[in-house]
């Protein structure tokens, strides 16, 4: 689905990843974990086409990113940016910010068909903010408005899906819905998703596969079995974390004392 | 769970609507042009209109009532198309620039032209010499922005990406307003009434020309075909670059479309304020923020509001012509401040 060839990234000469190679197959569930500014939201821009690596090359089902008409390349990833919440700067309805994420399908008709309409009341269903439709963007809540957002993404309908922190600003039973809407997308409709999150527990029980990113170059790619253990998690956060047992499960703690 | 009531409206009906709304401005257009025709100190009798203007469509007005008709439609006729001109260059900066507060006049477009119209008038120039200096400093003020902002512009996508732009905007624009004043103050008192009226907006001497409506009708055509995009830029740069809109090429676009209307509607009437500024905002606020329906609309009312403007400009005080900038401010301050009211209560 997508793949990585020694990639390189670099902030004005800080170097933030190095030789990344990195192998996505359809229906993984992904989560980029790392501290803040270690390149986790500068990689997902870098996989959606929005930045420029300063060496190698992102490929999606094969072909190189460069090569992707920019019409194509929506119907086939869409992208998350962080926190929208802020931004809206003019009074559009919910449901013609849903609505303008078909535009990929429709580049010769001026109104949006049937099927349109279809594709966006199912995604605000799906998010649980059908009722929402109405209402003016700018006197949503920094939640719904997020939830919009993510709305705004399924109705997109691309096999590949970029989040950056989609539980951003979502209570708790959202942030659970969302990480479960987005397991249940790559495991029954084999749609691949990327995301960053800082919830290691959600990440833990939705993801299929995790990165973990240094922000000096270093990182380490694998199955979440692999790579969310404490030990390595501790390496790359920085800070000492212990793991729960609980139930079947695993829980992630941030322990006291500084990490020598 | 009942469904909102839009969900049943469907795609057809959105369709349906706007094409409703549209025909009611178009009549609202209609009407404003044969208020101007006939309002005017002399009166011309709904009875002799069909003769008035059979003959000018001959192109031979000989009866008073043909004369009077040709006079008053040719002036109607240009406010319309600066109207128009204005609240889409109004439309389009907003999108551009993200900030439904902006305006045509923002990025100091028309500074520009006050600048080569005002020395132009100081130089004795004739009608169209004023004309064409308030064109090229027009012209030289936007290739002045887009090589300050160029990367901004170019690199569209930048999140934020314009604030650059509208700080090089108001910059230039103060420092052509420096130069107006030092071109006022040392003016001779004989010139200085038609240096205010052309700063102000005046209607009055302005040439009927073929060349604003060309530039209206092409802007128009492009506002058209990318108001889809234009749409996804204006909620959100990135979301629109990944949605496939080449976000670059069109606030390229954008910034040439709404500086080639502003120079236009300055260079026919002088910088008449408020236009573009009040009716993309009345629009919107009646509406909805749909470029697809709000470019259109947006045309369309404010080529009949500054149509109502001017006939009020020319009646008001008759014999006595004002110019047509002081009633636009004059009904546009008020209305302005009765929609931020309306915003906040809501």
């Amino acid at each position: 689905m997508l793949r990585t060839h020694h990639l390189q990234l670099r902030i004005a000469s800080r170097l933030l990843l190095d030789d990344l190679n990195w192998t996505i197959e359809a229906g993984q569930f992904w989560c980029l974990i790392g501290r803040n500014g270690a390149g986790k939201s500068t990689l997902l821009r870098t996989l959606a086409g929005l930045h420029q690596p300063s060496s190698g090359s992102v490929a999606i089902q094969g072909r190189s990113l460069a090569d992707w008409h920019l019409g194509a390349l929506a119907q086939t990833r869409a992208f998350l940016p962080q926190s929208l919440a802020q931004r809206d700067a003019f009074a559009y309805r919910v449901l013609e910010i849903v609505l303008s994420a078909r535009h990929p399908y429709h580049s010769t008709r001026y109104w949006e068909d049937e099927a349109d309409h279809q594709a966006a009341q199912n995604a605000l269903q799906t998010m649980g903010v059908a009722e929402l439709a109405l209402r003016d963007v700018r006197t949503l809540s920094g939640g719904e408005r997020q939830r919009v957002a993510i709305a705004a993404l399924l109705a997109q309908d691309t096999p590949l899906l970029l989040l950056d922190e989609p539980a951003n600003s979502l209570d708790l039973a959202h942030q659970v819905g969302v990480m479960n809407l987005l397991a249940k997308l790559c495991r029954e409709q084999g749609k691949t998703v990327v995301m960053v999150g800082h919830d290691l527990n959600l990440a833990y029980r939705a993801a299929s596969h995790a990165l973990l990113l240094m922000g000096e170059g270093q990182w380490q790619a694998g199955s979440v079995a692999e790579t969310m253990q404490a030990p390595l998690l501790s390496r790359y956060l920085g800070h000492p974390i212990e793991a729960v047992r609980y139930q079947d499960s695993c829980i992630f703690v941030a322990a006291e004392k500084e990490l020598q | 769970m009942a469904q909102p009531t839009f969900f049943r409206r469907g795609s057809s009906s959105s369709q349906a609507h706007a094409v409703f709304i549209l025909s009611l401005l178009c009549l609202l257009a209609l009407s404003s042009l044969f208020f101007a025709a006939m309002i005017g100190s002399l009166s011309l009798p709904l009875s002799e209109l069909p003769r008035a203007c059979q003959e000018l469509f001959q192109g031979k007005a000989s009866t008073l009532a043909a004369v009077l008709l040709e006079l008053r439609l040719g002036r109607a006729l240009t406010a319309f198309v600066t109207g128009a001109t204005l609240a889409l260059a109004g439309v389009m900066m907003q999108a551009l620039l993200r900030n439904p507060l902006a305006d045509p006049y923002v990025l100091g477009i028309s500074g520009g032209a006050a600048v080569g119209a005002l020395a132009a008038i100081l130089l004795m120039a004739t009608a169209w010499m004023v004309d064409a200096a308030a064109l090229g400093g027009a012209v030289v003020v936007s290739m002045l922005l887009y090589f300050f902002a160029r990367h901004d512009l170019r690199n569209g996508l930048a999140a934020g990406g314009t604030s650059f732009l509208l700080l090089t905007g108001v910059i230039l624009s103060s420092g052509c307003m420096a130069l107006v004043t030092l071109m006022l103050s040392v003016a001779p008192d004989g010139r200085l009434r038609s240096m205010v009226f052309w700063m102000i907006g005046d209607l009055a001497g302005a040439p009927a020309r073929w060349l604003p409506w060309l530039v209206l009708f092409c802007a128009l055509l492009f506002a058209l075909r990318s108001a889809r995009a234009i749409n996804l830029l204006a909620q959100h740069a990135e979301a629109a670059a990944t949605l496939g809109v080449r976000v670059a090429a069109l606030r390229k676009s954008l910034f040439f479309c709404s500086g080639l209307l502003t120079a236009s509607a300055v260079t026919t009437a002088g910088s008449i304020g408020f236009v573009g500024l009040i009716v993309p905002h009345a629009c919107r606020f009646a509406l909805g923020s749909d470029h697809r329906l709000l470019l259109p609309a947006s045309s369309l009312v404010g080529g009949a509001f500054l149509v109502f403007a001017d006939t009020l400009a020319r009646t008001v005080l008759a014999p006595q012509q004002l110019p047509v900038g002081v009633l636009t401010a004059l009904v546009g301050v008020p209305i302005f401040l009765f929609q931020l009211q309306q915003m906040r209560r809501k």
